[in-house]
């Protein structure tokens, strides 16, 4: 009987050690301890192709419309750099740069360096007659 | 063999429609419009040419519209370093020391069929659009200067200056060379470049752009009716810009 019960209870145990091994990585990354990019999203909602898909494959489309849009002028507004900064500027700064800028803050965190706007409006055209 | 055959014909068939379409059926009727307005999503055409016609005799001396027009569109500011900053077009005085005639004429980037600009770059970055329009693709660029030592008309410049609040459509930035580019974004958006408009809004009319391959256009029919000249044309380069009254 006391043999069984000891047993009951070590089965107990590695069973609570098992489903704690498992939900670690939950605990982990659900707490506070990781820290995330800040990001000032003014427009959620759907961009021109889902969040995954942008994510993953944004610096391919702008090469590639890039280079249609110097060499062959073909100036379409889906994956044009220019329509990204008019759409995914703060409202607070008007640009994507700055700590908490669309492009930057994520740049940031992963530590990946932005050329663009060494050369590239980081702030949409005003329009005619705005003051900045 | 029939089959070959078959394929032949009907290779043939599709070369010979295509080689139509360009094909006026009736004066002004085209099975596929040539030189038209361009849709965003189709690529330039090499049946385009791009140019500009400049009357020296309206241009007045110390006039400088179409330089501030530029500078305004493009968003080349003075840095405080006149001997460096950008330059992408420029007024010139000319006298003849004989008849001490003199003239005013802006000089830019002459969008050369044959740029020498082309031809030096090490890196790809110089390149003529297939509508005859010279650019520095920027994305390329080293900034190693050759283009600017090849261009006979001085028309390139290299930017010395982090630049800042750049006019979205006209990139432009440290280190790059660059130059005149026709104001390719509004030519794409069916506008004049900024120095032609300023010059015929402020009612001087000295300069015209247009499609030189164009017999209907404007200046093609003034190039074809009164003497124009290219600068330097013993180079050969065939500049899209021409000059009248020179």
């Amino acid at each position: 009987m006391k043999s069984n019960g000891i047993a009951a209870w070590a089965g107990h145990i590695a069973r609570a050690i098992c489903l704690l091994a498992l939900l670690l990585p939950a605990f982990a990354f659900s707490s506070d301890r990781v820290p995330k990019p800040v990001i000032d999203i003014d427009k959620p909602g759907r961009c021109v192709e889902d969040t995954a898909t942008m994510r993953r494959e944004h610096p391919d489309m702008l090469k590639h419309q890039r280079d249609l849009t110097m060499h062959e002028g073909i100036r379409t507004r889906k994956h044009s750099l220019k329509e990204c900064v008019a759409c995914h500027a703060s409202a607070k700064t008007g640009s994507v740069l700055g700590e908490k800028g669309f492009c930057q803050s994520c740049h940031d965190y992963a530590s990946v360096r932005i050329d663009c706007f060494s050369c590239h409006a980081s702030k949409p055209k005003l329009a005619s007659g705005a003051k900045p | 063999m029939s089959a070959n055959d078959g394929l032949s014909r009907r290779g043939f068939l599709a070369i010979s429609a295509a080689t139509l379409g360009g094909v006026m059926l009736a004066p002004g009727i085209r099975l596929i419009e040539i030189a038209g307005a361009r849709a965003p999503e189709q690529a330039v055409s090499r049946q385009v040419r791009w140019g500009l016609l400049i009357d020296t005799n309206k241009c007045a001396p110390g006039c400088d519209d179409c330089v501030k027009a530029c500078a305004t569109e493009n968003g080349i500011k003075n840095t405080g370093h006149p001997r460096t900053d950008a330059q992408w077009i420029r007024k010139v005085e000319l006298k003849d020391m004989r008849s001490g005639r003199t003239s005013s004429v802006p000089v830019m980037c002459q969008h050369c069929e044959h740029p020498p600009c082309v031809d030096v770059c090490p890196t790809g970055a110089s390149f003529k659009r297939a509508d005859g329009i010279v650019l520095v693709d920027r994305h390329i660029c080293i900034g190693c200067r050759y283009c600017m030592m090849a261009c006979p008309y001085k028309a390139r410049s290299i930017v010395f200056q982090q630049v800042t609040d750049q006019n979205p459509d006209v990139p432009r930035g440290n280190g790059c060379a660059e130059g005149c580019t026709l104001c390719v974004h509004r030519v794409d958006r069916d506008q004049q470049p900024a120095c032609v408009e300023a010059c015929t809004k402020a009612g001087h009319n000295a300069m015209i752009f247009g499609d030189l391959n164009d017999p209907q256009s404007e200046i093609a029919q003034r190039v074809a009716k009164y003497a124009s000249t290219q600068i330097r044309a013993d180079l050969q380069l065939n500049p899209g810009v021409r000059y009248q009254g020179l």
